[in-house]
């Protein structure tokens, strides 16, 4: 059998539905919200600001500190359990990578910037809501930041390249799966975050990351969206 | 804390004015949505002045307290996202996170609200657990009054799942609500000065002498209290506040 239609009628290379807003939590210095089809993510910037344990502190600049945690209720089977697991760990490790590259913390020596997102519901591809959410945050608190970075999954559904999966097509059990969670910086298209589990061929690699960078600039435009939507007062 | 900046607050609620222009006995506006995320069996997002709170209900097989086999199970838990607020860190939830909880915990526990021998699946062995969390999106004040109206909402909206194979089915829900009944209001008492206040902002938290949350009944009879702050009360403070509580519990009532 060969997956001829997405489960829920999308074309392969579009995404669910996106939406963003920033400014959404008042005590941060920054904050959004991003929503792709039933996977939502907030996001809050605190900082810079003093970091402790002083061990931490880099004298020469600002230290970018992620955390990604899904809420207890926010998944499709059991509770969640509170409190960082591994699977939380690394993915707040890799956020933390794949926003550095945009962000010039050389002007906040010895202080950190705390990125703190969490998800309130989730249908695969949180940790790209995640890190969409964390960039628009990191530009609403208004940090010197080189551009956005956006995310999205690329994948491979049995014999087609997709974008965006949702949680239905990654446990698609009539042939070979691949999730592939990308993150770029949109002006320079450089990749930032690349994971992958599944399997895929060279060629067909290639052909998700084609199509997720379509897929990312589109992306990124709806995250400036968001930014300059604030500043119009909508 | 600044003692000056405490007597100037206190002189104003002296006049009956609040630092956001409110009176000593007004709530915020409180916004109710259910439904909020559907992932959960049931859950709502409250929303009151700057403050708000998603509570979200995971239902669960478990087995029974051997002092109650046949009575279902309700665990309540509060976190203090850092997201929520620049005074909270991460990692496990400590005493203030766990106070909140259980002040929540104990005002739904104590008022009969979920009938626990309905949850019960086969005596002494299975029987329903309710997982309620409350989670803060953006914290200014006030958690246990608004957390426990989110968790009322949540608890309402709430399906049970169906059984299949002694575990439960999250993709199939049934049309059966939680066997809910009862409204248990908690509403927090502020002692600033000699002033009494509802519905604090952090800010006006941060300067409490001393705070009484109560857990009013329809019927206006109390099922919880809780005493914090650093001050003592006298029995007069105590009436006060419980009539204070009471009242302020009718109007809340009416948005559930």
């Amino acid at each position: 059998m060969t997956y001829k239609k997405r489960f829920d009628g999308r074309k392969f290379d579009e995404t669910r539905e996106i939406e963003t807003k920033v400014g959404v939590i008042k005590k941060a210095d920054g904050s959004a919200f991003f929503r792709i089809g039933k996977t939502i993510a907030y996001a809050a910037v605190y900082g810079p600001r003093e970091l402790f344990p002083r061990s931490k502190q880099n004298p020469k600049k600002g230290v970018l500190r992620c955390n990604y945690n899904m809420m207890p209720f926010s998944g499709s089977g059991d509770r969640v359990r509170p409190g960082r697991n591994r699977r939380a760990g690394e993915i707040s490790m890799v956020t933390e990578k794949s926003l550095l590259p945009v962000v010039d913390l050389s002007g906040c020596p010895n202080a950190v910037v705390d990125v703190f997102i969490e998800l309130p519901q989730t249908d695969a591809g949180s940790r790209c809501a995640g890190i969409c959410a964390a960039s628009m945050a990191l530009a609403d608190a208004g940090l010197t930041m080189k551009d956005m970075v956006a995310a999205v999954s690329a994948g491979r559904v049995d014999d087609k390249i997709v974008i965006d999966l949702d949680y239905k097509e990654e446990s698609y059990e009539g042939g070979h799966v691949a999730d592939i969670p990308i993150a770029m910086v949109p002006s320079t298209e450089e990749i930032t975050l690349l994971q992958m589990d599944g399997r895929i061929t060279r060629d067909e690699l290639k052909k998700a990351i084609t199509m997720a960078k379509k897929s990312l600039k589109e992306i990124a435009e709806k995250q400036r969206k968001a930014l300059k939507d604030k500043y119009r007062g909508k | 804390m600044n003692e000056k900046f405490k007597d100037h607050i206190v002189k104003a609620l002296n006049k009956n004015v609040r630092m956001d222009g409110r009176k000593k006995d007004d709530f915020r506006k409180i916004t109710i949505e259910t439904g909020v995320t559907c992932n959960a069996e049931g859950s709502a997002r409250v929303i009151c002045g700057e403050t708000e709170v998603i509570a979200g209900i995971k239902m669960a097989v478990g087995t029974p307290y051997p002092d109650k086999s046949d009575e279902g199970i309700l665990m309540t838990g509060v976190e203090l996202y850092p997201m929520s607020n620049p005074d909270f860190e991460g990692g496990p939830p400590r005493e203030d996170a766990i106070e909140i909880a259980r002040v929540i915990d104990r005002g739904v526990r104590e008022s009969g609200m979920i009938d626990t021998k309905k949850l019960c699946i086969t005596p002494g062995e299975a029987v329903w657990m309710v997982n309620l969390d409350i989670a803060p999106i953006n914290m200014d004040g006030n958690l246990i009054d608004i957390g426990t109206i989110a968790a009322l909402a949540a608890l309402k909206d709430a399906k049970m799942p169906e059984l299949k194979n002694g575990k439960p089915d999250y993709k199939n829900l049934s049309k059966n609500p939680l066997p809910v009944s009862k409204n248990p209001i908690e509403v927090t008492v502020l002692k600033i000065g000699e002033n009494l206040l509802v519905d604090p902002t952090q800010s006006e938290e941060k300067l409490l002498d001393a705070r009484l949350t109560v857990s009013v009944l329809e019927n206006s009879d109390i099922c919880a209290m809780q005493k914090g702050g650093n001050s003592p009360l006298t029995d007069k403070d105590i009436l006060e506040m419980v009539d204070l509580a009471i009242k302020k519990s009718k109007e809340l009532r009416k948005l559930l």
